[in-house]
């Protein structure tokens, strides 16, 4: 596969992310913290706007353009990232999260690609990379 | 080899992906964190005789979260998991570091999981980074007079 600095594909990962979404990440995930899916919990009590989506939901979405563009031309062989900004589910407005893949940089062996993952005009995570061998 | 086995069940897979919006019986490259399924140690799930910190009649309440945020986290893939094996998961503690932020210092912890196969070869692994804040403590110059 071709690929070049700063190559980059950009994909909504999900628009109106809903909380049956989030319930279902919760039980397959096996992340039951009741701040993800219990509103009188989440408000009430964490005192948030309401409830948040999982980080590890988050992250799982973003990565998915890069399964999507190596589609079977190469592998994963990390992939981390930091938490920095939770995505809230409005009650009225949903959640769109928006992924800009870019190729940070390129080895012999090793291609980085460096993920801007936005919701609501914001990066949620950072220092998002992914580490993939191409074929 | 000591460790906790996590079966790579078809129908786990299937969930997990399905809950990422994908329709397909693929292996997310987070899956790997799926293994607080079988770990029982997890403590965010509900257990049977347990207080829960969920709600319920009212609306619940905190058990602390002692654990901490989850600041970070990692996977190193070494091949392909696959579905029908068993994996042996192997806990293990990693750093430990703080810096100091303006709400406090902030107490970084690392938790590795390595998961291994039947031929005891690393095939991936799951690294999390915990953060809890130590507030600062208040000076003179935060208690107002009417306080002192």
């Amino acid at each position: 596969m071709t690929v070049a600095i700063d190559q980059q594909v950009r994909k909504v990962v999900v628009t109106d992310l809903k909380r049956t979404q989030i319930v279902m990440y919760a039980a397959a995930g096996g992340d039951f913290n009741p701040l993800h899916t219990d509103e009188p919990f989440a408000t009430q009590i964490a005192g948030n706007p309401t409830v948040m989506a999982h980080g590890m939901l988050t992250m799982g979405l973003a990565v998915q353009p890069v399964v999507d563009w190596l589609d079977n031309r190469g592998v994963i062989l990390g992939y981390g990232v930091r938490f920095t900004r939770p995505v809230v589910v409005d009650p009225a407005d949903g959640a769109t999260v928006t992924v800009v893949a870019k190729v940070g940089a390129l080895g012999e062996d090793e291609t980085r690609i460096d993920l801007t993952v936005t919701f609501d005009g914001a990066t949620v995570l950072g220092k998002a990379q992914v580490r993939v061998s191409l074929t | 080899m000591t460790g906790i086995p996590f079966p790579i069940e078809q129908g786990h897979v299937r969930a997990f992906a399905r809950a990422l919006g994908e329709d397909a019986d693929v292996i997310a490259p987070t899956f790997p964190i799926a293994f607080a399924q079988f770990d029982p140690d997890w403590g965010l799930r509900m257990r049977p005789g347990v207080p829960w910190n969920g709600s319920g009649a009212g609306p619940g309440q905190s058990s602390g979260g002692a654990g901490g945020l989850h600041a970070e986290q990692e996977f190193e893939y070494f091949r392909p998991i696959r579905v029908g094996e068993t994996l042996t998961a192997v806990k293990r503690e990693g750093r430990t570091w703080s810096k100091t932020g303006g709400r406090g210092v902030l107490n970084f912890a690392e938790r590795h999981v390595d998961f291994f196969d039947d031929d005891k070869e690393l095939v991936a692994r799951s690294t999390t980074v915990s953060v809890t804040v130590t507030p600062k403590p208040k000076t003179d110059d935060d208690i107002p007079e009417a306080g002192r």
